[in-house]
């Protein structure tokens, strides 16, 4: 023991690790209202930790080339050791990182915390949520089934959309004229190395942010503002142990969610893995039905409701491309009173619920077939999505707001 | 209000399949397939090397997994082609290039069939050839047309012909009817499909023999460590007012 | 924070959790560390060797592929059978004291029939795989060679049994795989349970 606190103490006059422990965990004091919508941001960094994990293993047996990576993925599906649950855990941890991320995101727009003086806290996690598509979208085309080759057909032939360099533009990504060897090579390049780099940076970033602001809660209120005679906020509680402790208890429950899906419902009915994509990625024939991943429907349902203009496909894309980052503006078209959704008026919690429906829908009409009468669903739906952004600097404005109290609620 | 938000989000959710899977047009027979009734795995482990072998390979599976269905190795070693050790895969007897020259078209590897069209579609399909002249194989089918596969199930299936009942407004229904009785009475044929099919199932992925018992083990801990922490969260959390 | 709290009960709690997560972890690494053994294929590769043995002349030998190691099987000469019992003062383990053969091999001419022997032609000492000498006092390996095999990496010399010469940086004798004859011209190597070959 005593030796333990020599070298404890050695390495602490070189590098603060005393300092850093108590400046994030012990002496981190979080609101201690934190409700079950709190539990997301730590499960979003325990999914990035079994993806790496997962993903360095599946990197040990996987073959990232045009003619034998099928062959691999099955090759690690039958002969190597437990080689079918650790890709179950890749798989299902693709989709379940965007499950929670999605809530995660909801959670910061319900209780207002992008709001000052978490502006910046917000747009690094917008684009953790960008890298976090461009990641599940690159490794998607790694079992090179057919899913993953027309996937990736498609949403590299959206960049050919772009006026005057469209075409250029998506030869250069593809290096070729067709999705090839050469795609697969550098996708998985990006895949395993340069997006889980940046992930890993930007999640690092994220949390300083996050430690330097400190967090916000269900109330929408300044904890930092009741403080005591040390300095010490009022409802606030140490990281550790207490919110350890509780957010323990979510990850057993994520884990019952989790393993009750790579045990006995993998493929989750063709949502998380697809029935197409246990064939063979074929150039000369496209399967009868392609649909994204279930996470990018909405914007793939955004990108359909758009016609075509000037002959161009162009504003459909930008559409879809502002769709995915419009909850980055938030912190600036939010002119509400008060943060949470608990003290907010009814035309703020209409618009949410609009916002909620529509963006549920779009993901639901993202994987249908298209037909006159779903198009004009999605048009509709797709207005209601972005009213709800474009119409927020008014709607926040004139709603009529509840007083918020000067401490958290708590029991 | 929050939380009804969640439920609703939750049923639509888990509605999203269903409602996909009722679009799809085709009525498609259930296939009577156990991956637990191993006499019928190894019956249709059989019926496949025997059969569909002769064209078809399986080449991601090794014989020596037909040990996961109960088989011994003095019985694998009975299938075993010339040449082929245990741990060799299933390949077929027929070369593709020249199976292709025969059919017009080179017979898919089966490895991985059943988890991209799914038991029932085979359990129909297989079921569902019936006698076309105009066609090169002799046969039509029902559910995938123009398929270039010939009924070598034909003989025990006996010969199917195709009853298209016109109904009001248009609508078609298209019924088989057997003709010519095969080797086998219709029961005994379904049944031997049924075996074949679950086969292919197991054969699709072999893990799912034992995911299923890892699984109920695993949450089954994994209630008890909820439990557990849960119980740590409460005696914690008492400090705090 | 209050005082009145229970420490003995939150201390028994904290074990309990602590080793229900140890077990948890554990049984997480356990298929992350399975997937780290040989997978089917390996296996499959791996699997026992059948050899017909009718081609090799006598003082010759055969390379066969066992497990992705190199398999020697040889048809010795009488006169080199007569020169194994001469040596044993120059070798390190003349008697097959450390086990690097199967039982039945465990004797001077290692091998079930005196003139096939059957080795794994991997040198103990790092692994490179020597070179085939059966010539008698070659200018190079000295008056006293009588034929075996000369590690090219570090000098270790082996004798017509692949028992190591004294001397040598190789410790022990090469190893003998486990192997049956299936018939009087056909071998099994890597097996020699009396199940057959594959």
């Amino acid at each position: 023991m005593k030796l333990l606190k020599n070298m404890l103490g050695w390495v602490d006059e070189r590098f603060p690790v005393i300092e850093t422990w108590e400046y994030h965990l012990s002496k981190y004091y979080a609101p201690k209202n934190f409700n079950f919508w709190y539990f997301f941001g730590s499960l979003a960094l325990l999914v990035l930790v079994i993806q790496i994990v997962s993903g360095i293993f599946l990197t040990m047996s996987y073959k990232p080339d045009a003619l034998l990576a099928f062959a691999s993925v099955e090759y690690i599906m039958r002969d190597v050791q437990s080689g079918w649950l650790i890709r179950y855990i890749h798989s299902t941890g693709a989709s379940m990182f965007f499950v929670v991320v999605y809530l995660h995101m909801f959670r910061g727009m319900i209780y207002g915390s992008y709001r000052k003086p978490r502006e910046l806290l917000w747009i690094i996690g917008v684009v953790i949520y960008l890298a976090l598509m461009a990641e599940a979208f690159l490794g998607y085309l790694l079992p090179w089934g057919q899913m993953s080759f027309w996937g990736a057909q498609v949403i590299v032939n959206l960049f050919s959309s772009v006026p005057f360099v469209g075409n250029e533009l998506s030869v250069l990504i593809r290096g070729d004229f067709v999705i090839s060897d050469a795609t697969l090579n550098r996708f998985f390049a990006l895949h395993v190395i340069a997006v889980p780099l940046a992930l890993a940076g930007l999640v690092f970033v994220h949390l300083v942010a996050l430690h330097h602001v400190g967090s916000n809660n269900p109330d929408g209120i300044e904890i930092k503002k009741n403080k005591d005679a040390n300095g010490i906020p009022l409802d606030g509680i140490p990281f550790f142990p207490y919110m350890v402790v509780k957010d323990i208890v979510a990850v057993v429950l994520f884990f019952i969610v989790f393993c009750a899906i790579v045990f006995f419902a993998p493929d989750m009915g063709g949502y998380f893995i697809e029935a197409n994509n246990f064939v063979p990625a074929n150039p000369m024939q496209t399967p009868a039905h392609i649909a994204p991943v279930w996470y990018f429907t909405p914007y793939y349902a955004i990108l359909r409701a758009v016609p075509p203009m000037f002959g161009s496909q162009f504003p459909g894309v930008i559409a879809m491309g502002i769709s995915a980052i419009a909850v980055v503006f938030l912190p600036w078209l939010d002119r509400g009173k008060v943060k949470s959704i608990r003290y907010r008026g009814p035309i703020y919690k209409a618009f949410l619920a609009s916002f909620v429906i529509s963006f549920i829908g779009l993901g639901y009409l993202g994987v249908m077939p298209v037909t006159p009468t779903y198009t004009l669903i999605s048009q509709v739906l797709s207005v209601v999505y972005f009213a709800f952004f474009i119409l927020m600097p008014w709607y926040t404005k004139i709603d009529k707001c509840k007083p918020e109290p000067d401490r958290v609620t708590f029991k | 209000m929050k939380l009804i938000k969640k439920l609703w989000l939750l049923v639509l959710l888990s509605m999203a399949p269903v409602m996909v899977s009722a679009s799809t047009g085709v009525h498609l027979d259930k296939a009577p397939a156990s991956l637990s009734d191993k006499a019928s795995l190894q019956r249709g482990a059989q019926f496949f090397v025997a059969n569909c072998l002769a064209c078809h390979s399986a080449a991601y599976l090794r014989y020596n997994r037909l040990m996961d269905i109960g088989m011994s190795e003095e019985e694998i070693r009975k299938l075993l082609p010339e040449g082929s050790k245990l741990g060799s895969t299933m390949q077929a007897m027929m070369d593709s290039e020249s199976a292709k020259m025969a059919f017009g078209a080179a017979p898919p590897d089966l490895s991985v069939i059943a988890r991209s069209r799914g038991t029932d579609y085979l359990y129909t399909y297989l079921r569902s050839f019936y006698v076309d002249p105009t066609r090169p194989s002799g046969v039509n089918n029902v559910i995938f047309p123009l398929a270039a596969m010939p009924n070598i199930l034909g003989p025990l299936q006996g010969d199917q012909e195709l009853v298209v009942e016109k109904h009001e407004g248009g609508h078609e229904v298209q019924t088989l009817k057997l003709t010519t009785p095969g080797t086998m009475s219709t029961k005994e044929f379904d049944a031997t499909v049924g075996d074949l099919v679950n086969f292919l199932d197991f054969m699709g992925e072999p893990a799912k023999l034992v995911r299923y018992t890892y699984g109920y083990i695993v949450i089954g801990f994994l209630f008890l460590l909820l439990l557990l922490t849960y119980a740590l969260k409460k005696e914690f959390w008492k400090d705090v007012h | 924070m209050t005082d009145n709290v229970d420490r003995s009960k939150r201390r028994l709690l904290l074990a309990a959790t602590s080793a229900a997560g140890g077990v948890a972890a554990a049984g997480m690494a356990t298929p992350f560390v399975m997937s780290f053994m040989p997978s089917e294929r390996a296996k499959a590769a791996g699997a026992p060797v059948e050899v017909d043995i009718s081609a090799i002349e006598p003082g010759t030998m055969k390379v066969v592929e066992w497990q992705g190691k190199p398999v020697w099987v040889v048809r010795r000469t009488p006169e080199m059978l007569d020169l194994l019992a001469k040596h044993d003062g120059e070798l390190t383990d003349p008697t097959g004291a450390i086990p690097q053969q199967p039982d039945y091999c465990n004797n001077v001419n290692r091998s079930i029939k005196p003139e096939i022997f059957v080795v794994v032609g991997i040198c103990t000492h790092l692994g490179c795989s020597p070179s085939y000498r059966p010539e008698l006092a070659p200018a190079d390996l000295g008056a006293n060679w009588g034929g075996g095999w000369f590690c090219p990496c570090h000098g270790s010399r082996f004798d017509m049994s692949a028992r190591v010469y004294q001397g040598s940086p190789a410790p022990t004798n090469m190893i003998v795989p486990p192997h049956q004859y299936l018939s009087e011209t056909v071998l099994l190597i890597g097996d020699d349970t009396k199940k057959g070959a594959a």
